[in-house]
């Protein structure tokens, strides 16, 4: 008894963590309807800032709290809704789970540029002093104040939320207007203020979550904070996203359980260096498919959805014959010159960019064929590709093949696992796929990838120069440059037959309406497995791609948080065409080859760059890139018909 | 509404689309105080856009419209809630995941105020006991004919200026529809000017002292509701021939 208490009370503090997360997490769900992902990335960002004012500006802690917590997170969760969250039709929950993802992904990569790369020790704490032992449990299990501050404001936390929801008229009205808006307006309450209060008040939460949990880590760290989202992820959906009391309660079981089995579990076993670190994403898959409430999750409430106008045709398809020929054209001089730049002139560094931009797009290519044309969202695309480039890298360990063969074998691989994943969540659609595929994500990256028999360890698996013929690895210039144009134009020819044939139109008719495509006869399941099959083999090539470029195959270089950065590059460029993955690829890596040549803090703002494009997603799902396609298509039309003095041709949509 | 002779509501020149596609084409028709309208039509002639341009929710992209001489063109649909107007709408119009008296307090709390917010539940309950038995169920637990019930609830014990009622009957079995219709009158009785949006003609003429029928997002006839009959077989005849309707 006495030493599980000595395990067990460690884990409050962590446990309060997730707990709180969770609550702020519900909470908003509750009051405005939308997964907010970019939860952790608001919490970070406040604590980021207390600590700055605190650490560098020797600001007293009352005044940087009042400037980092009672102004930047209202502020940020108001921010939030004016420009982004209200700007989505109800009805699209994708746009809400994209945008929240590239919060997700850019403020943390954002903030570093605003106040410089300063490495920021934690903060102390605010109520008590966490060093101070107050009391002991049992005989000889100290409580300190971080316990007694994690808790105390836990439980307050969560009296002031569940109160303000559940017995405030503005709880009333918040919660009316999560459901739907318009039907709010029509009662005569201001709808669009509820929502902003709504969203003023998750941000006040999760400035004060951040700031006030900072003590229980050293440092303030980013990736501390998106841990801490999956955990509080996880205690969420376990109460359905509905009750917050059931959330806090499930958040500090994760943390006690953890840090209980950390401590009976002996430290050399699989059971403590895989399971244990992998213990809330398995919690999450659990909820996922054992919680019945999940399964309607980011669904539409809204009834009057269909005051929003319907989405726009295709871009691509929208142009007249001459037009059309000109385009064709160019594309087919600018391929040669390509093709004659890469084997002649081009400088040897830019043709290890172009060429690892090759391999992206790939990648990058399941990503515009998963979501563009099957409409499925999945976070693990990084993931996929990762198992494709372990395998065949252990194939040519163990078994002594050939690595372009084992790529194959790899791809297979990384299809059958993208398969078991679509399987294992046909019940779920929208939000809770994309959970789904974070968690299997997530599990890998703890699990599967940093053991010593699949990578080797931190450190990766070097790839030999005799795996490979023609010496790929050796040049990594025109022999790679060769291969990955060839895969990538294989690829490319694979993805348009597919979407030309029977099943990109199922695929099609399931993006379309999955009530509708079922009602002609499109078997859902298949389509949807197949769907993934077919990416999770993309995934995997490119994934091979990368790793002969790279010469290494390192756990890092296939993490989650790649996956939601290659969501969010894609939607940027254009995730209904294949030209969107290619225009991703190469966008990506010359932007980061152009910020080599800027200012260090500027380093990670390519993401940034993707990060605000993907912003624009609500209003243009076609993709940025795209809709100034579009816009320039119809300019030169103009121009054209004007020439000609004949009027435009008709656009018709052909796809 | 205190200006009398000026019509309780007003279209003028009204026209409306969703993004790109135009959904009404320079509609006009007014409405008196205390008066009754039926707005008629076929399918998709944009009876429901009408609806949801008067109180709002979809801009008009020109023309006007008046709540009681002012002119409301252009702004959100709260405000125009708060001039008096009420607009039920097609389908589900409760909140699914309230319960029954949460639904009804979002209502009252601002339109009867906060002191008469007991008295008027239990008005509502009273008219309609149902409701009073599952008052803590979810709305969304309701069926439809019940919900169509809670929401005229809302407006019968709080009576609006003016009530636009999208399709009630819609889905419904005939003896609901009685109900509901019996509730309407009930409402047209306490004062309020209704605007009853309708595909069962002879339900809504039979408590319409005029009628406006729509066709292709314009107005085909707006007159005395004996009218409106000949109109309505009319433009029903020239939909089954769509050959007929080119040569117009």
């Amino acid at each position: 008894m006495e030493q599980l208490l000595g395990f067990a009370v460690p884990g409050i503090p962590y446990g309060c963590a997730y707990a709180v997360f969770a609550v702020g997490l519900v909470l908003t769900y509750q009051t405005t309807g939308v997964f907010n992902f970019g939860y952790g990335a608001q919490a970070y960002a406040s604590a980021f800032v207390f600590a700055w004012l605190v650490d560098d500006h020797a600001w007293p802690t009352w005044a940087a709290f009042v400037c980092a917590v009672a102004i930047l997170g209202p502020v940020l969760g108001l921010v939030f809704d004016r420009f982004l969250f209200r700007r989505i039709p109800s009805a699209n929950s994708t746009a809400k789970v994209v945008t929240g993802l590239s919060l997700l992904v850019g403020i943390p990569a954002l903030l570093p540029v605003v106040f410089g790369n300063g490495n920021l020790v934690g903060v102390p704490s605010v109520v008590f002093n966490p060093g101070t032992v107050y009391f002991h449990l049992g005989a000889d299990v100290p409580v300190n104040g971080t316990y007694l501050s994690a808790v105390l404001f836990t439980v307050a936390m969560l009296v002031v939320v569940v109160l303000l929801l559940r017995t405030t008229h503005l709880g009333l009205e918040m919660r009316a207007a999560a459901e739907s808006s318009r039907l709010l307006e029509l009662e005569g309450v201001d709808a669009p203020r509820v929502t902003a209060t709504a969203w003023a008040v998750s941000g006040l939460m999760a400035g004060i979550a951040g700031v006030l949990l900072a003590p229980t880590e050293v440092t303030v760290q980013a990736q501390d904070y998106v841990t801490l989202m999956v955990a509080a992820i996880a205690a969420a959906a376990c109460a359905a996203l509905r009750s917050m009391p059931i959330a806090a309660l499930f958040g500090v079981l994760i943390g006690v359980v953890s840090l209980t089995a950390q401590g009976y579990l002996p430290t050399s076993s699989f059971w403590y260096s895989a399971v244990l670190p992998a213990f809330p994403f398995i919690v999450l898959v659990g909820a996922l498919l054992f919680v019945p409430g999940l399964r309607r999750l980011g669904q539409a409430t809204d009834p009057l959805s269909s005051v929003d106008p319907p989405l726009p045709p295709p871009a691509a398809r929208a142009r007249g014959r001459e037009i059309d020929r000109i385009v064709r054209t160019g594309f087919w001089v600018l391929l040669f010159a390509f093709v004659v730049s890469m084997l002649t002139w081009m400088p040897p560094a830019w043709e290890t960019v172009l060429n690892q931009g090759m391999a992206y797009s790939v990648v990058f290519l399941s990503v515009t064929f998963l979501t563009g044309t099957a409409g499925q969202l999945s976070l693990a695309q990084a993931t996929l590709a990762g198992i494709a480039a372990f395998t065949a890298g252990q194939l040519a360990v163990h078994l002594g093949l050939d690595f372009l063969a084992g790529a194959v074998l790899g791809a297979l691989a990384a299809s059958l696992v993208a398969g078991l994943l679509a399987v294992a969540s046909l019940r779920l659609r929208g939000l809770g796929l994309a959970l789904m595929t974070l968690a299997a994500a997530l599990l890998f990256d703890v699990a599967v990838f940093p053991a010593q028999a699949v990578s080797g360890g931190t450190g990766g698996l070097a790839l030999e120069p005799h795996w490979l013929p023609l010496g790929l690895l050796s040049a990594n210039g025109h022999d790679y440059f060769l291969l990955a144009f060839l895969v990538l134009v294989a690829c490319v020819g694979a993805v348009r037959l597919v979407q030309r044939g029977t099943t990109g139109r199922f695929l099609a008719a399931m993006r379309g309406s999955e009530l509708g495509a079922a009602g002609v006869g499109v078997d859902l399941a298949w389509q949807r497995v197949l769907a993934f099959v077919l990416s999770g083999a993309l995934a995997g090539l490119g994934g091979t791609l990368l790793a002969i470029q790279q010469t290494v195959i390192a756990p890092g270089e296939f993490n989650y948080q790649l996956s939601l950065a290659f969501v969010v590059i894609v939607v940027t460029t254009g995730v209904g065409t294949v030209e969107g993955a290619i225009q991703a690829g190469i966008g990506l890596v010359v932007l980061e080859q152009l910020l080599q040549y800027a200012p260090g803090r500027l380093q990670g703002l390519a993401f940034v760059v993707f990060a605000l494009g993907a912003l624009t997603y609500a209003a243009h799902p076609e993709g940025i890139v795209e809709l100034e396609k579009r816009r320039w298509t119809e300019r030169a039309e103009r121009v054209l018909s004007r020439r000609h003095r004949t009027p435009a041709p008709a656009v018709t949509g052909r796809s | 509404m205190s200006h009398d002779g000026r019509p309780a509501l007003e279209l003028d020149d009204v026209c409306a689309a969703y993004g790109p596609y135009r959904a009404l084409f320079g509609v006009s028709f007014s409405v008196d105080k205390g008066a009754a309208t039926a707005l008629l039509g076929p399918n998709g002639a944009g009876k429901s856009t009408v609806a949801r341009v008067v109180s709002g929710l979809l801009p008009a992209s020109s023309g006007h419209v008046r709540v009681g001489g002012s002119d409301v063109t252009g702004k959100p649909p709260w405000a125009i809630a708060r001039m008096g107007l009420s607009h039920v709408p097609e389908g589900r119009g409760v909140f699914d995941s309230l319960s029954v008296e949460e639904n009804l307090v979002l209502s009252f709390r601002r339109r009867a105020g906060r002191r008469n917010l007991a008295a008027s539940l239990e008005r509502a309950y009273a008219r309609f006991p149902l409701l009073a038995e599952r008052r803590h169920h979810r709305a969304g637990t309701l069926s439809g004919g019940q919900q169509r019930l809670l929401s005229l609830a809302k407006v019968l014990v709080v009576p609006p200026g003016v009530l636009v009622a999208d399709e009630l009957s819609l889905g419904l079995a005939p003896g609901v529809v009685d109900d509901v219709y019996a509730a309407l009158a009930d409402v047209r009785a306490s004062g309020t000017t209704l605007v009853v949006v309708e595909q069962q003609v002879d339900r809504a003429l039979g408590l319409a002292s005029s009628a406006v029928v729509l066709e292709h997002g314009s107005v085909a006839y707006f007159g005395p509701s004996s009218g409106a009959r000949a109109v309505v077989a009319e433009v029903l005849e020239r939909r089954s021939h769509p050959g007929v309707a080119d040569r117009r």
